[in-house]
Order: C-alpha cells, then sequence, then structure tokens
C-alpha cells in the first residue's frame, strides 16, 4: 500500500479517457475468432487475452479482455483502436513504446508491467497463422540480437520463457551461452527476462 | 474528479480535527525554546508538558514515560536501534523476535540489522493475521534481546494479543515493544496492564498533526537516544521541541482518550453496514483479516476478478478514496506482504481493498459507497480473463 504510486501516476487525458471508457472489450462469450492470444498471469496481478478477426490479412476486429490494473486497461483499449485496420506485418510491430507515446505517456513503473496489448496481440497473430497452417514470417523478423557473442536473439529468450525452459539468468546462461563471453549484455538479458518472466511465468 | 471526498483511508492518514487544528495554530505562537528558561521558554515548556500528560493518558502511562518523536517510524527506530546499546552488549543477548506482518519500519530495519549480523526471528501469522504465539513463546529464549509485534495491523485490521506476548517476553526476560500506531485512538490502550516495555504511536493516525509522535519508554529503562545532539526529553531524544506538533498531538490524545468509546460504537457500526453491504450487493467477495478481533473502522476485501488498483481509481474517478494491496500500487510486482503472510493467495491479493472508516465518515457516505463499488466490481469483472 505504497502512496509512492499516487504521485507518479500521471493522468493523461487520454489515458484517463481508455480508461474511464475502455473500447473493444469482448463480452460475447460465443465470439467466434481467427486468432486468439493470451499472455500474463494472475499471480503478477496482469493478464491479458486479445481476438482478431482477419480479412484479408488485415485486421478487421481487435477485442480484448483483461485482468489488471489502469494502464492495463487503457493501453490494452489503445492498442486496440491502433491495430484495426492494420496489416499482419504492421500489427506484429506495434512495440509498447507505440502505444505509450499515443497514450501520452505512462509512469516509467507501469511501462514494463502493464503494457501487455502489443504481446498478446502477437500471441493472437501467431495462432491465427497456426490455425490456417501458414508460416509464420514475422517471428524472426522482429528480433533483436541481445547477446552479440552468442547470436541470442530477444525472440528466443522470449520463446524459452514462455515454453518454461527457462526461468532463470543460470538458466538462461546454460540453455543460450548467453553473456559468458564478455558478458556486457547480462544486464539488458536480465531486464528482458523479468519482463518475460513477468508475462509467461506462472 | 467530482468536488466533494469520501474518506476512507483513516489507516494510512487521518484528517486533523478541527479542535486539534485550532490547538496547533496557536501553537505556532508559542514561539519561545521550549528549553529556555526565560518567559517565552517556559510558556512553550509548559504547553509541552501539559500535551505529555494528555499523550500519556491515552497510553495508560505516565507522563515522565513518554518522549515526543517526529513519528511512528521514529519511535519504532528508536527502540529497535537499542539492540546496539550497553542496555544489550552487557548482557549479551542480542536476538529480536518480531512478525511476518509489521509495519515497514520494523521489518526494513530489522532487515538492515540482519545483515549488520543482528540475529533476526520473524514469527508468522495465520489466516486471520494472528500471531502464533506457540512459535514465539517456543523462540523466545535467554538470547533474546527485545520482542517486537504490533498491536494492530495497519493493512487487514487484526488486533494481537499483546499481553500475551509480553508475558512471554517477561518470561524469557526480553523488552517488549508494540507499535500501537494503529491501535492508539481506535481501541483502548493500557500499557502498564500489558507490561510493555516500549509503545509507539503517532500523531496523524489520530487526527493529529502529521510529524509528530510519541515513544513510551517504562519507567526506569534508560535508553540511548536514535538522535543525538541534545538534552531534551531528559537526552533521550535531541532536537529542538517541535511545540505546534506536540500540543497537536496532546489535543488530539485527549480527543480520542475522551470520546474513545463513542468513537469505537459509531465507526465499527458504519464498518458492519459497508460489510454487510458489500456481502448482499457483491457476490464471491473474501474478507480479509480477523472477523471479530480487528479494528472497528477497518475493512480489507478481497474481490476476485477485479484488480485492486483498477477499483482504486474507478474509486477515486467518484471521489472515493481507499487503498489496494495490489502491486500496482506498489510499483513492484509483489502484492501486500500482510495478505501474502495471511495465507492469501496472490490473485486475492490484487485484488483487496482496503476501506479504512474513521469518526469523519457517514452512513450517507456509507450508501454512496454501496451504491458505486458494485457495478465497478461488475464491470472489471466483465472486463477480465477470469
Amino acid at each position: 500500500m505504497s502512496d509512492s504510486f499516487m504521485n507518479e501516476w500521471v493522468y493523461t487525458d487520454t489515458v484517463k479517457e481508455h480508461f474511464m471508457n475502455p473500447k473493444n472489450i469482448l463480452l460475447d462469450p460465443e465470439y467466434k475468432e481467427d486468432g486468439k492470444g493470451l499472455v500474463g498471469s494472475m499471480a503478477c496481478g496482469d493478464q491479458m487475452m486479445v481476438v482478431i478477426k482477419i480479412d484479408d490479412d488485415k485486421i478487421v476486429e481487435c477485442l480484448w479482455k483483461t485482468y489488471g490494473c489502469a494502464s492495463a486497461i487503457a493501453s490494452t483499449s489503445m492498442m486496440s483502436e491502433m491495430a484495426l485496420g492494420m496489416t499482419l506485418e504492421e500489427a506484429y510491430n506495434l512495440s509498447p513504446q507505440m502505444i505509450t507515446d499515443k497514450l501520452g505517456g505512462l509512469p516509467q513503473h507501469k511501462f514494463h508491467c502493464s503494457v501487455l496489448g502489443d504481446k498478446a496481440l502477437r500471441a493472437a497473430i501467431d495462432d491465427y497463422l497456426e490455425r490456417q497452417k501458414r508460416d509464420n514470417p514475422f517471428k524472426d523478423s522482429i528480433a533483436k540480437i541481445i547477446c552479440e557473442c552468442k547470436g541470442v536473439t530477444n525472440q528466443q529468450i522470449e520463446e524459452l520463457v514462455k515454453v518454461g525452459v527457462v526461468g532463470s539468468m543460470e538458466q538462461l546462461q546454460e540453455e543460450t551461452g548467453l553473456g559468458t563471453v564478455c558478458g556486457k549484455c547480462k544486464s539488458k538479458a536480465a531486464e528482458l527476462l523479468d519482463e518475460f518472466m513477468h508475462i509467461y511465468g506462472k | 474528479m467530482t468536488e466533494k471526498n469520501i474518506y476512507m483511508d483513516n489507516n494510512a492518514t487521518t484528517r486533523i480535527d478541527p479542535i486539534v487544528k485550532e490547538a496547533v495554530l496557536k501553537g505556532f505562537d508559542l514561539s519561545g525554546n521550549a528549553s529556555s528558561m526565560h518567559g517565552p521558554g517556559r510558556a512553550a515548556s509548559a504547553a509541552v508538558n501539559r500535551a505529555r500528560i494528555q499523550t500519556a493518558k491515552l497510553l495508560g502511562a505516565d507522563p515522565e514515560e513518554i518522549i515526543f518523536t517526529s513519528g511512528g517510524s521514529e519511535s519504532n527506530n528508536t527502540v529497535l536501534n537499542l539492540v546496539y546499546t550497553h542496555m544489550f552488549t552487557k548482557s549479551g543477548r542480542k536476538r529480536i523476535i518480531t512478525s511476518s506482518i509489521e509495519h515497514p519500519s520494523i521489518i526494513e530495519t530489522v532487515e538492515s540489522f540482519k545483515e549488520k549480523g543482528v540475529p533476526v526471528t520473524i514469527i508468522g501469522v495465520d489466516t486471520y493475521g494472528k500471531l502464533d504465539m506457540d512459535a514465539l513463546r517456543s523462540e523466545a529464549g535467554d538470547d533474546v534481546a527485545l520482542i517486537s509485534i504490533m498491536m494492530a495491523n495497519n493493512e487487514i485490521g487484526t488486533i494481537q494479543d499483546i499481553g500475551q506476548a509480553a508475558e512471554i517476553a517477561i518470561s524469557c526476560g526480553a523488552l517488549m515493544h508494540t507499535d500501537a500506531v494503529q491501535a492508539a485512538g481506535k481501541i483502548s490502550l493500557d500499557v502498564h496492564a500489558l507490561k510493555v516495555d516500549f509503545a509507539s504511536i503517532s500523531g496523524h493516525k489520530l487526527h493529529g498533526p502529521k510529524g509528530i509522535g510519541a515513544l513510551y519508554i517504562r519507567k526506569g529503562l534508560n535508553i540511548e537516544p536514535l538522535i543525538r545532539g541534545g538534552h531534551q526529553e531528559q537526552g533521550q531524544r535531541a532536537g529542538t521541541y517541535n511545540t505546534p506538533g506536540i500540543i497537536g498531538l496532546g489535543a488530539a490524545a485527549e480527543i480520542a482518550f475522551n470520546e474513545l468509546v463513542a468513537d469505537m460504537m459509531y465507526i465499527n457500526k458504519l464498518r458492519n453496514k459497508l460489510y454487510r453491504g458489500i456481502e448482499t450487493l457483491i457476490p464471491n467477495v473474501h474478507v480479509n483479516g480477523h472477523p471479530e478481533e480487528v479494528l472497528p473502522g477497518t475493512l480489507n476485501v478481497s474481490f476476485p476478478g477485479a484488480e485492486g488498483e483498477s477499483i482504486l481509481l474507478y474509486l477515486d474517478m467518484e471521489g472515493i478514496s481507499v487503498s489496494t494491496g495490489s502491486a500496482c500500487a506498489t510499483g513492484s510486482l509483489e502484492p501486500s506482504y500482510v495478505l501474502i503472510a495471511t495465507g492469501v493467495g496472490p490473485e486475492l491479493a490484487h485484488g483487496s481493498i482496503r476501506f479504512s472508516l474513521g469518526k469523519f465518515n457517514t452512513e450517507k457516505e456509507v450508501d454512496f459507497v454501496l451504491e458505486i463499488l458494485p457495478p465497478v466490481i461488475k464491470r472489471l469483472r466483465e472486463m477480465s480473463t477470469l
């Protein structure tokens, strides 16, 4: 029950609007989506589900549900508006920064833990392509090299955490060799690991 | 946000009582240094002494057993710091025993001591937040310097049996401290009857000013100061007397003492109305804390499927002030350690809301909360992935 967040919480008018009147909430339990993504965990206090309908490789409907804090609600609401009309590739490249910018900013400590909409959207696109039995050309396209020495990407780390193979820095190093040569990527990798653990960890 | 404010966060801080405010303002005119011998000094000193009598009465202490501090955190730190002093080094006793649901000014301080080699034992609580008294009994040995247990918990309101804990302290020869910050002014408090050696209180939790508190030190115990550099408070706490603050604490303590029974009954009536209303109007709620041995105004409720910070902010938009044990409100990923210590799962902890009522709340305000809250919970649950 810290009082620090109240001081840091900035109600930009846009955040407030999306929190008070969230757009595109999934209310129909019978909804037939083309793709569905679920990220986050109840234990962490944020869980997000995104469902999409696709026409001609464009997102024609993007609805969502969330168990989460105000910035989780506001950022997912904003994401759902931004994603509408985007091609799959554009939607796949939607970043937390783009969503946050559109909201007019979020408090620093909210950024990593509550902006999950883009990850859920990506998971929904993955699911769509899988249902269509199509190749997923995007998965590797947004990969960034984290460990230059061993060529480990953020995508690899995300995948390892997602499937439950990696749950700690030690395990990550064992699996990939990340940070075992020059070691300069370790703090960046630890940050990413924290973020992915929050999103996928149980 | 609407203009009106329905303040139900009295465990965080309270609105100053208008009578106290008046006394504090007058205190600013007593501009002499209460340690000076001259007329203005003596006038300030007389006011400080009066406040000491008022404060002592609320605690059931003698006036000379009270020192003024900057608040609950300083009082708690002063007591814990004693394990480093002559009092204990001579006896060879070093260990501190405390509980898992203490205020951060206890928990974080003992954690820092642990790093410096002070042995620390943390006693757990049951699902209601009641201290495991058997564990305390079995841990209490002749190496224990101090047992520190809060009288009532700030988050869930559970009241501990401090008299029993003090008996255990006496039997093993340890000193007993109770953090009575949340208890003072809300339930009856008698440090002599409880046989505690130290008790901490804070002004702003009982409709007094912020930045002022007190520490009860049992007669005969000579402590070393946490803050050095002056002979104030018989050398136990240095620093020029905060005359207006001290006057405010005294005035607040006097009002709290005189109105205690009436306030307890009134506030508890409001709490029960809120409790019954929530249980009737909202399905699937979980009340945290002890059902009976709880502060009269504290109601901590979890709403599964609705996240605490979102509830808090929706209520805030309507002018209702409450607090939450959700991680999101702490800026970390961890929800309330108090709720977790009671065995509440993280999901319930994230969806917890603390209503803490005070004497300035009204039935109409409770009615308004009962009108606003159910649709907020319903809406968040509809939105939820659960």
